[in-house]
């Protein structure tokens, strides 16, 4: 079974951010790394391949620059080949333009039955884009899994919710999205590393995509940024005595927030 | 404690500008690695190191490996085992060793940058993988194609860890007074028996085997390091097919309840209590002291290296701390307000000095390892001689240098930590104690000292030294060339030099004529020259900075130039320790030193 995984490749979250004031986006101008979110999924595909005795695991991702230090992570896990769409055009696309991209892309992958996503990436938190892939390549979507499985033909997944899980089946192909945690991505040995580097990696352009260039990058959009604002500072928390109501006190405020 | 943060970055700094990384990848021997590939390899096992090595430090220290004397067997603390068992299904230990013997054939210098970063994260479990390195060393150079076969590649998978057995009650440095027997049996192999102490990872629980590479004498060597022979001794014989066979007679009667590195066991080793332990002579009979001393210069720049390790990860912790504490008000600062400590300016000198000496200290051990691989590796053998030589002469400067650096950098993470760097809670004190071994085992400190001029000052009678100091003068002109930002170190760096080797000129003149002169004077000599080649390097950090420039170029700059200008000098006022000579030590008998 061939199963693709989109891989988001994003600034390391442990090096301060910054955002581009003219275009009000995050910079993305240095290293990018696989994102972590992303990881749930190449994992969760690496292990139904091996469950189904076969069948290869590719990467799709949209990234500027040609940058494939995040897709090279991925080919180190196991997956066996990637494809990159970047182009300077492709700068300032929204989640939609993204989605249609990223389905251009899958639509190239031979033989691909089962799409693989996060649930939504770590740095830009639309969380729109698996939904968006699966209508667009005309597929069922089943959202936040915590676990796959595939027989025959059909997909069965736990499907996490607040109250606990549903068991979805769905034909494939189809588009499900990963929910982070719920599986331990492998680290990449050191002969996944070495073995990665020679792995297919192909790099597209917009025009190889097909996509209508009118439909991706700042013009092409739906939506705007009007404005960036810093987080506001975090405030002073709310300090009471014990005057024996303590625990009271605090279980009222976890019913407050709804976590009791 | 801080979550160790593996420090990429300042490590790419030193393989890009201080080592020539395309260079060494371009010989022969690192076919098909490059410069991106090898820092693209660090990256995933620094981020492997971190996650899982690292949080199990803490709990190592606490439970520290466990002894059970009713079945000489060794419990790792929680977690250990199942580290391990990653670290091998992930490969690391195999990086810097042979493809023909499932290795990964990258540079020395690329297992020298790995070893870094396990031992930041966590030094006792970096023992088990170093001693296994350290024994593979020996028997890829002197074992037997059997030997290898047999044995060689589960060592580097990591399958099999390795031990050495050198050291007896009797025999601590004088490894000569090594009694433990051999008897040669029928079918070729020896029967050992004897006791062994202070034997890292002798016994544990991570790996089916352990393969102790034990020092011992046939019944007819002749006596003292002339006389002494290296054995295989494995826990379980290894059948012909490779499966593992009988146990062998060589246990684990008890573990030693140290100051640090508590998770490393430290193991009494008893050959032969039941007849013999069964063991493989490498090479030929005594010559076990000639095999040990060709792996001596690895094992003693990875000693050195773990006095930069346990630095750099006190740094991280003391950095933490400067920028979450506040105390007092510094200088200039609005009154009523409390002052993060990192704005006072003492608390920054301790900062800057941890700081520059953890750069100061990885210039030196990856330009040393650098050197390693080029004395190996390098198609001219002129190149070769000269980097053998070049190492010969840095080894000691590693070893020693570092370790002493390294417990004064872990000592000034407690300081900047005050109070609180005294609780064993806030973790910090744990590197100090680590480090605290780092200056004795592998040859301790002051046999480093006696090793540059008893055996290194000598080298090609007195030239290769002088021609260093030609070499690290040789700076001064590029220097200059570079703008008035590097006088002040061009300046420093002149005067230290000289100072410098006036003292090695006149111990290398008045050792001749007593050598106790030369060896009352040694320690502090080896610590002017260790000043001045950190010094050097620094100056050629401060040259790459230059050249690299932004935040990064200016931060190399700034600690460059705090060493050269403010902990170089330290030179000056240690030359007459050096040529005091060994009268003022000597004048008072052992009696009139006694307390009284």
């Amino acid at each position: 079974m061939n199963i693709v995984v989109c891989a988001k490749q994003i600034p390391d979250p442990a090096e301060p951010g910054a955002l581009d004031p003219q275009t009000k986006t995050l910079k993305r101008d240095g290293k990018l790394i696989l994102d972590e979110s992303d990881m749930y999924g190449v994992e969760m595909a690496l292990q139904l391949a091996e469950a189904a005795g076969g069948g290869e695991v590719t990467l799709v991702s949209m990234a500027p620059d040609n940058k494939v230090d995040g897709l090279r992570s991925g080919l180190a896990m196991g997956a066996a080949k990637a494809v990159l769409v970047s182009d300077p055009a492709l700068a300032g696309t929204d989640a939609l333009g993204t989605a249609k991209v990223l389905a251009a892309a899958i639509g190239k992958v031979d033989g691909a039955q089962l799409v693989l996503t996060a649930t939504e990436s770590s740095d830009g938190y639309t969380g729109t884009v698996p939904e968006q892939i699966a209508a667009i390549l005309g597929m069922p979507s089943i959202t936040f899994a915590k676990s796959i499985e595939v027989r025959d033909g059909t997909v069965y997944v736990k499907r996490q919710t607040d109250a606990g899980y549903d068991e979805v089946e769905c034909p494939l192909p189809c588009v499900v999205s990963v929910t982070a945690g719920v599986v331990e991505p492998r680290y990449p040995s050191f002969k996944g590393i070495m073995a990665a580097k020679s792995k297919p990696l192909d790099q597209l352009t917009l025009a190889d995509t097909g996509v209508d260039a009118g439909s991706v990058g700042w013009g092409g959009g739906g939506q705007e940024i009007v404005g960036i604002e810093d987080a506001p500072a975090r405030e002073a928390g709310e300090i009471f005595e014990d005057d024996g109501s303590g625990v009271d006190k605090i279980v009222a405020y976890l019913e407050n927030l709804k976590i009791v | 404690m801080a979550d160790y943060r593996p420090p990429l970055r300042d490590v790419a700094f030193v393989l890009e500008h201080l080592v020539d990384l395309d260079a060494l990848c371009a010989l022969d021997e690192f076919d098909g690695i490059d410069a991106d590939t090898l820092l693209g390899a660090l990256e995933e096992n620094a981020r492997f190191t971190a996650e899982v090595i690292a949080p199990i430090n803490r709990v190592g220290d606490i439970q520290g490996s466990v002894h059970d004397p009713a079945t000489n067997t060794v419990r790792t603390p929680d977690g250990f085992a199942d580290a391990y068992a990653q670290y091998v299904a992930a490969g690391w230990g195999g990086v810097p060793f042979p493809p023909a013997y499932d290795g990964g054939g990258f540079p020395w210098l690329a297992g020298i940058a790995l070893q870094e970063f396990i031992s930041s994260a966590n030094m006792a479990f970096s023992m088990a993988p170093l001693l296994t390195q350290g024994a593979i060393d020996l028997l890829l150079e002197h074992g037997s194609e059997e030997l290898k076969e047999r044995y060689l590649r589960r060592m580097v998978t990591g399958e099999w860890t390795g031990t050495m057995n050198l050291t007896e009650p009797q025999a601590g440095s004088d490894v000569g007074a090594v009694r433990t027997r051999a008897v040669p049996q029928s079918d070729g192999s020896y029967l050992i028996s004897g006791t062994k102490i202070y034997i890292t990872f002798g016994e544990h629980d991570m790996a089916d085997n352990i393969v102790h590479l034990v020092l011992a004498r046939t019944p007819d060597a002749p006596p003292g390091t002339k006389g002494i022979s290296c054995f295989v001794v494995p826990k379980f014989l290894v059948n012909d097919d490779g499966t593992l066979g009988e146990r062998n007679d060589a246990v684990c009667v008890s573990i030693e309840h140290k100051m640090g590195i508590k998770a490393s066991p430290t193991c009494v080793m008893s050959y032969g209590e039941n007849g013999g332990a069964v063991g493989y002579l490498i090479g030929e009979e005594n010559q076990g002291m000639r095999y040990m001393f060709t792996m001596m210069n690895n094992a003693r720049l990875s000693v050195g290296l773990e006095g930069l390790s346990l630095a750099e990860r006190a740094y991280q912790d003391a950095y933490t701390y400067a920028i979450e504490r506040h105390q007092g008000r510094a200088p200039g600062a609005p009154a009523g307000e409390q002052s993060l400590i990192i704005e006072h300016p003492d608390v920054r000198r301790m900062l800057l000095t941890m700081r520059s000496l953890v750069e100061a200290m990885r210039n030196i051990v990856y330009v040393t390892a650098e050197g390693i691989d080029l004395s190996r590796h390098h198609p001219d053998a002129e190149v070769r001689a000269a980097k053998a030589e070049f190492v010969d002469l840095l080894i000691p400067v590693a070893k020693a240098w570092c370790t002493d650096m390294g417990v004064e950098v872990t000592s000034l993470a407690i300081q900047i930590w005050g109070g609180m760097g005294f609780i064993e809670e806030s973790g910090v004190p744990q590197h100090y104690r680590d480090a605290r071994i780092t200056t004795i085992y592998e040859g301790t400190n002051g046999i480093q000292a006696m090793d540059l001029v008893g055996r290194k000052l000598g080298l090609r009678g007195g030239t290769a030294v002088l021609e260093l100091f030609d070499t690290m003068a040789g700076i001064d002109a590029e220097l200059a060339a570079a703008g008035p930002a590097l006088d002040g170190i061009r300046v420093a760096l002149a005067d230290a030099l000289a100072s410098v080797r006036s003292s090695v000129e006149w111990t290398m003149t008045n050792g001749l004529a007593d050598p106790r002169d030369a060896l009352a004077g040694a320690t502090p000599l080896l610590r002017m020259f260790s000043l001045a080649v950190a010094g050097w390097l620094m100056a050629r950090q401060a040259l790459a900075a230059v050249a690299v420039g932004g935040d990064e170029g200016e931060a190399k700059l700034s600690t460059a130039s705090f060493f050269c200008t403010q902990w170089l000098p330290q030179v000056h006022g240690l030359g007459a320790q050096v040529s005091a000579g060994a009268g003022s030590l000597m004048e008072l008998s052992a009696e009139q030193l006694a307390s009284r």
